[in-house]
C-alpha cells in the first residue's frame, strides 16, 4: 500500500519536475543515501515480469514435483515418492551420470581446445582475425541445425565410415549413433565442436589484457614457454577461465536440442540426459509430477555447481 | 621481441590446417545439399556432386503447412526483433535503476535476477504454458515475444547492470545540475552512453531467440505459425535419410544468421567477450 502511494507521488514529482527543473538537484541531494538517478519504480515492470515468468512458474512447477499430476485433471500430493522413483530408476540415474559426464567433459575439452587455439592466435599472426572468425562460426549456428550435420557425418554410410573403409580400417567403421558404447562420445564431439569457439573468444579477450611487457620480461629472465604460460599468462586470464567454465557448465548441464536431433536419447537410453528425461516425462509420457521432480533435481545440481564454481574462482589468491 | 619468424609462419599454417578440419562439416553440408536424389546414393559422401542440383532448395522454399520455411523465416524475424526491443527497453531501465540505487533492496533484486539466469526453464514450462493459454498468448508471435522477453530479461539486466557499475555518474550529475529531469537524463544522456551494452544484449538475445527450438515448439505447437527451427524440425521429420533435402533446409536456416555474423563479426565477437568479462 505504501509502495503504491509512494510511486504516485514520485510520478507526480516527475511530471512537475519537467517545468520546475532548477529545484531538482537540491531535492535529489536532500534525500541523501537513497536513489539519486532514475525512479525506483522504473524497475517494477522488469521485476514483475521476471518474478512471474521465472519464479512463479518455477515455484508452481516445483510444487507439482511433490504430486502425481499428469498434466490434466486432478492430482494428489505424494510427498517424496517422485524423488524416490528417480533414485530407483536406472534410466534416470544413467541420465544423471550422462548429464554430469557431458557437461564436465565438454567444458574441459572445449576450454582446453579454446585456450590452445587462443594462445596460437595470440599476437603477430597475420591472419588471426580471419582464423578467429572461422573458429567462432559454429557458435552462432543453432544447435539443432549443427546436430543434423553431425548426424549425417556419423551415419553408417556417412563420411566417417566411408573414410575409414577407404583407408582399409573396415573394423573401425560402426553405426556410431546406434552403438550404446559410442553414442555418448559422438554427442560429446558435437558439444565440443559447438563450444570451442566460444571459449576461444573469451580467452582471446583475457589474453589481450595480459601486458606484453611482463611476458617479455619473463622471457628475458630465462623462463621457458611453459613457465611463461603457467606463471604469467594463466594468472592473468583467471577471470576469463572462471567465466568460460561457469557458463559452459551451466549450459552443458541443460543440454537438450543436440541430443533430440542426434539420438533422441537412445540407443536404449545411452545418451539420455536430465533435460531430455524431463521433457519426455512431462510432455510425452504425461507424468508431469515425475518430470517436475527431475527438473527440480536438475535445478539444484545447476545451482550447486554454479555456486561452487563462483567460490573456487573468486577466492583464489595469487599463489 | 615477439616478431614474425619462421616458427610463426609454421604456427599460422598449422592453425589454418586445424581450421579447415574444424570446418569440414560445412563441406559435407554444402556438397550433399547440391546432390540430386539419385546421387546421394551413388556418389561417395566425400565426393562433390558431378553437377550442382538446386532443386532441393526450390523444394524447401515451396514447402507448405507447418513446414512452411518462408513463413517460418518471417515469423522468426518478427519474434526475434520484437524480443530484442523488449529486452533493450526493460533491461536497460531495470539494470540502470538497480545499479544506481543505494537502497538495500536493490542488492536483493540483483540476486533475484542472477539466480533466474541459471534456473532451468523446464521446471516452469508447463505452468507457463497453462498461464499463456489462459491469457490467449499461445500460438501467436505476441505471446512468444512476451515470453522470450521475460525469459531473457535476467541476462539482459545483468549485462546492463554490470555496464552501469563501471560507468561513473559524472554525466548524470552534470545533466542534473543543468536542470534535466530524470526521464530526460535517462533517455538523452544515459541511453546513448550504453550503446556497447545494448550491442551485447542485441547479439546475445538475438542469437538465443533466433536459434531457440524448445520454447517455440511448445508455445506455437499445433498452429501453422511456426518459427524457422520448428519449421525445419517438421520438414526434416517427414524425411528419412534424404540428406540432400535435409541439408538444403539446414543451409536455408543458417544463411541469415551466418550472413549477419560474417558481416558484423567484429561486433559479434566483441559483444561476446566484452559482455562477459565484467
Amino acid at each position: 500500500m505504501t509502495a503504491t502511494m509512494q510511486s504516485k507521488t514520485e510520478a507526480a514529482d516527475a511530471s512537475r519536475r519537467g517545468r520546475r527543473a532548477p529545484g531538482t538537484a537540491r531535492k535529489v541531494r536532500s534525500r541523501g543515501g537513497s536513489l539519486q538517478f532514475g525512479h525506483w519504480w522504473w524497475a517494477l515492470p522488469g521485476i514483475a515480469l521476471v518474478i512471474a515468468i521465472h519464479y512463479v512458474a518455477t515455484g508452481i512447477g516445483g510444487y507439482f514435483a511433490f504430486t502425481n499430476w499428469t498434466g490434466i485433471g486432478s492430482f494428489k500430493v505424494v510427498g517424496l515418492a517422485n524423488f524416490e522413483a528417480i533414485f530407483k530408476d536406472p534410466t534416470k540415474l544413467g541420465a544423471l551420470m550422462n548429464t554430469l559426464f557431458l557437461a564436465f567433459s565438454s567444458v574441459f575439452i572445449g576450454n582446453v581446445a579454446g585456450l590452445v587455439i587462443a594462445l596460437g592466435l595470440n599476437r603477430v599472426l597475420k591472419t588471426r582475425y580471419i582464423l578467429r572468425t572461422l573458429f567462432f562460426m559454429p557458435v552462432v549456428l543453432s544447435p539443432l541445425a549443427t546436430a543434423y550435420i553431425w548426424k549425417y557425418i556419423f551415419d553408417f554410410d556417412g563420411p566417417i565410415n566411408v573414410f575409414l573403409r577407404s583407408i582399409g580400417a573396415e573394423d573401425l567403421a560402426k553405426p556410431w549413433l546406434a552403438d550404446p558404447q559410442w553414442a555418448i562420445w559422438t554427442v560429446l564431439v558435437v558439444l565440443v565442436w559447438g563450444s570451442t569457439g566460444f571459449a576461444m573468444v573469451i580467452f582471446m579477450a583475457g589474453l589481450a589484457s595480459v601486458p606484453v611487457e611482463i611476458e617479455e620480461a619473463a622471457a628475458i629472465d630465462g623462463a621457458n614457454l611453459w613457465q611463461r604460460f603457467w606463471n604469467v599468462t594463466l594468472p592473468g586470464i583467471r577471470p576469463a577461465v572462471a567465466i568460460a567454465t561457469t557458463l559452459g557448465i551451466v549450459q552443458g548441464l541443460r543440454v537438450f536440442d543436440p541430443i533430440m536431433a542426434l539420438t533422441g536419447g537412445g540407443p536404449a537410453g545411452a545418451t539420455e540426459t536430465l533435460a531430455t528425461q524431463v521433457y519426455k516425462q512431462a510432455f510425452a509420457l504425461g507424468n508431469f509430477g515425475g518430470g517436475a521432480a527431475l527438473a527440480l533435481v536438475l535445478a539444484v545440481i545447476i545451482l550447486f555447481f554454479a555456486v561452487i564454481q563462483q567460490r573456487l574462482t573468486r577466492s583464489n589468491p595469487e599463489d | 621481441m615477439f616478431r614474425y619468424t619462421k616458427l610463426t609462419l609454421l604456427r599460422e599454417i598449422g592453425l589454418w590446417a586445424l581450421a579447415l578440419t574444424f570446418l569440414a562439416p560445412f563441406y559435407f553440408l554444402v556438397t550433399t545439399a547440391l546432390k540430386s536424389d539419385a546421387e546421394i546414393y551413388t556418389t561417395s559422401p566425400l565426393a562433390p556432386p558431378s553437377s550442382p542440383d538446386f532443386s532441393n532448395f526450390t523444394a524447401v522454399l515451396t514447402a507448405s503447412g507447418n513446414s512452411n520455411v518462408v513463413l517460418g523465416l518471417v515469423n522468426s524475424v518478427i519474434i526475434t526483433a520484437g524480443s530484442i526491443v523488449g529486452l533493450i527497453a526493460l533491461g536497460s531501465i531495470t539494470g540502470y535503476v538497480i545499479s544506481r540505487s543505494t537502497k538495500r533492496w536493490s542488492k536483493g533484486v540483483y540476486y533475484l535476477f542472477l539466480i533466474a539466469i541459471i534456473l532451468p526453464g523446464q521446471l516452469g514450462a508447463v505452468p507457463l504454458y497453462m498461464g499463456a493459454r489462459t491469457l490467449g498468448l499461445t500460438g501467436s508471435a505476441w505471446g512468444l515475444i512476451v515470453l522470450y522477453t521475460g525469459m531473457l530479461l535476467p541476462l539482459s539486466i545483468f549485462l546492463y547492470a554490470n555496464f552501469f557499475r563501471g560507468l561513473g555518474t559524472d554525466y548524470e550529475e552534470a545533466a542534473t545540475i543543468d536542470g534535466a529531469s530524470k526521464t530526460q537524463i535517462f533517455s538523452k544522456v544515459v541511453f546513448p552512453m550504453m550503446a556497447p551494452a545494448t550491442g551485447t544484449v542485441t547479439i546475445f538475445a538475438g542469437l538465443i531467440v533466433w536459434n531457440d527450438f524448445f520454447t517455440s515448439l511448445i508455445f506455437l505447437g499445433g498452429s501453422s505459425n511456426q518459427t524457422l527451427p520448428v519449421a525445419m524440425y517438421y520438414f526434416i521429420g517427414s524425411l528419412v535419410s534424404q540428406w540432400n533435402s535435409i541439408f538444403a533446409i539446414v543451409i536455408v536456416s543458417m544463411i541469415p544468421i551466418l550472413a549477419l555474423f560474417l558481416f558484423a563479426q567484429k561486433r559479434f565477437i566483441q559483444g561476446f567477450s566484452g559482455g562477459l568479462k565484467g
